[in-house]
């Protein structure tokens, strides 16, 4: 099967402090996999790495056969590279519609068009359309995004990782912020998606974990320290030390 | 991919060409009203709008992709010294010298641009304020061909379409820039609701959310910077044609100072604050410096002081927010 990302050896530090040590991993066609591990252990700063935002200080970064370490972030984004962020980054001065859009032109490639009237270009329309009104957000579709509550903009911003058409998706915390009635949206989305793209979630949310994945990876202090399904996860004495613990006292502090 | 159909959301409501007509409607209303009302400081509005173009200009710029720059005035004189310097040496038509300003202007613009945008804060503001006294000491030092502090003139221009001169009392060359204001600005509303100017706003926003959706920001900078030298160098030219001179202000620092200030008092990213900031600005400045000119400077500080703690958007913007809650409540309704 072939690896749609793959990281070899990949390690970053800020300054002195190592947050990525050595890691290796690959996504292939079809793969639903959780990222999981304590709060600094690094996930982020993993995302970060991958979608080009910093550079590794050592290893490397490869989709299909090709080598992407070097290429820009936008670059990536048009290989079918995407991300959502932790916390959110949304254009918060346009509308919900145009933030989908924007994303939906980019990927046809039409924004470099000069004088014709954007959102409602009918095929750019109707597909944000879709995508809100699957997330329960159709109607706020004209409202700028400053105006709207928080767990409605992280629903944004995975509405605009679906509008991109990814082959790698990215979630960091997709559900993060989400109010409890609205987080099943977010896997129903997912569910939607075409089964050969591979998606790895960022997730503290085990519940989320256990519907989604169908392998975990674990990581503690930079480095992956576990990968397995789900189960094994949590028979894992090990990551049950490393995470689950603080996992525990995380949800007893909330 | 799914079962469910997914709801559509409504269409906005909105008449096709709807506010192009409004933009269009508004400005020639506004010029009929200097025309018969004022009609003895037809020169002094022809500059207005000479100016309002350079507004406009930089409110694409900085309004619409939040580029800092203090040298926009580069453009604008380049546009009108190109236009300046053809007609003394023999193309006087006056359409050909239009196309020669906007040549010039975004030439300059793409230059500027490339330069301007590869940075970004403090860097870019000192660098927009380099490029632009670059230009001003060009402009002072090619006096051979730019007259240099003495000025350019002797410009004098040919029939507007071969049939209307241009006149003393600026007639001519009112309506001639105001007939191209109208055609500018329509294209600029199209042009800022396209794809490409949308995009431009939500790179200002958020420049690293533009780039994870695929975005290469510095090239469309520098075209965005492009369209603005182009819009400058329309306003550059229209000055040199109108007014027969074309002098080192219009390459000055104060010139890119002055109408920064004019788009902050307007409203910056929005073509209407970049319209309304110039006329006010202009007439305010007209009648006061006319009557007293150290008071003038008194009261732009004071206006501007003003401006920034109770309208830190510009003046447009509580005029607009209006209007969308009467729209809103109409919709309601
Ligand atoms: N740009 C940066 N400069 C310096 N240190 C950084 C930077 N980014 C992250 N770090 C540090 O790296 C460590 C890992 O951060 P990261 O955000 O990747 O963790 P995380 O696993 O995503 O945590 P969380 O679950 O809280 O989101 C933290 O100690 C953080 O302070
Ligand atoms: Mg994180």
């Amino acid at each position: 099967m072939t690896n749609l990302l793959e990281a070899r050896g990949v390690s970053c530090s800020f300054g002195g402090l190592h947050v990525t040590r050595d890691v290796n991993f690959k996504l292939t066609a079809g793969d639903r996999v959780a990222l999981i591990g304590p709060n600094g252990a690094g996930k982020t700063t993993l995302v970060n790495l991958i979608t080009g935002d910093i550079a590794p200080s050592e290893g490397q970064f490869f989709m299909g056969g090709d080598e992407i370490t070097g290429l820009s972030i936008p670059d990536r984004v048009r290989r079918g590279l995407v991300r959502t962020f932790q916390t959110t980054r949304l254009f918060a001065n346009l509308t919900v519609a145009d933030n989908v859009a924007l994303a939906i032109m980019q990927r046809k490639r039409i924004t470099r068009r000069f004088f014709s009237s954007s959102t409602e270009l009918p095929e750019v329309r109707a597909e944000w359309s879709e995508i809100l009104s699957h997330l329960g957000l159709d109607r706020l579709a004209y409202r700028k995004v400053v105006e709207l509550a928080y767990g409605q903009q992280r629903l944004i911003e995975l509405a605009i990782g679906l509008a991109l058409h990814p082959k790698v998706l990215l979630l960091d915390e997709p559900a993060a912020g989400v109010p409890h009635d609205e987080a099943p949206k977010i896997l129903e989305a997912i569910n939607r998606l075409p089964p050969d793209i591979a998606v790895l979630m960022i997730e503290h949310d085990m519940d989320l974990v256990f519907k989604f994945a169908r392998r975990v990876l674990v990581l503690a202090a930079g480095r992956l320290i576990f990968e397995g399904s789900p189960d094994q996860v949590t028979a894992d004495h090990e990551v049950r030390r490393a995470y689950l613990g603080s996992y525990a006292d995380a949800r007893r502090a909330t | 991919m799914s079962e469910i159909v997914a709801t559509q959301v409504p269409h906005k409501r909105s008449i096709p060409f709807g506010q192009e007509a409004a933009g269009a409607l508004s400005i020639i209303v506004l010029g009929a009203i200097g025309y018969f009302l004022y009609p003895d400081d037809l020169a002094f509005l022809t500059r207005l709008i000479g100016i309002a173009f350079l507004v406009l200009s930089l409110d694409l710029v900085t309004g619409y992709c939040g580029v800092a720059t203090l040298g926009h005035a580069a453009q604008f004189g380049v546009g009108a010294y190109a236009a300046g310097i053809a007609c003394v040496r023999g193309i006087t038509d006056p359409i050909a010298l239009l196309a020669i300003g906007v040549f010039a202007g975004t030439i300059m613009g793409l230059i500027s641009g490339a330069l301007i945008t590869r940075f970004r804060g403090l860097p870019q503001l000192v660098l927009s304020i380099a490029v632009g006294q670059l230009v001003a000491a060009l402009a002072n030092k090619l006096s051979w061909l730019t007259g240099g502090s003495d000025g350019l003139s002797g410009i004098t221009p040919g029939k507007v379409f071969g049939i209307f001169n241009f006149d003393m009392y600026s007639r001519t060359a009112f309506l001639f820039s105001l007939g191209v204001l109208v055609i500018v600005f329509v294209l600029l509303q199209r042009f800022v609701r396209s794809p490409f100017g949308l995009m431009c706003r939500g790179m200002k926003d958020d420049d690293l959310r533009a780039k994870m959706i695929g975005v290469s920001i510095y090239p469309r900078l520098v075209v965005m910077y492009g369209v603005a030298g182009a819009v400058a160098g329309i306003g550059g030219a229209l000055t040199a044609i109108s007014t027969g001179v074309v002098g080192l202000d219009s390459v000055s620092f104060e010139r890119s100072a002055e109408v920064l200030v004019m788009l902050v008092l307007g409203g910056a990213g929005h073509l209407w604050g970049a319209l309304a900031g110039t006329i006010i600005f202009m007439i305010f400045e007209h009648i006061v410096a006319a009557a007293n000119p150290f008071h003038w400077m008194t009261l732009v500080g004071l206006l501007l002081i003003l401006i920034v703690v109770f309208a830190p958007r510009g003046l447009i913007e509580p005029v607009l927010s209006l209007a969308s809650r009467f729209k809103r409540k109409g919709e309601a309704a």
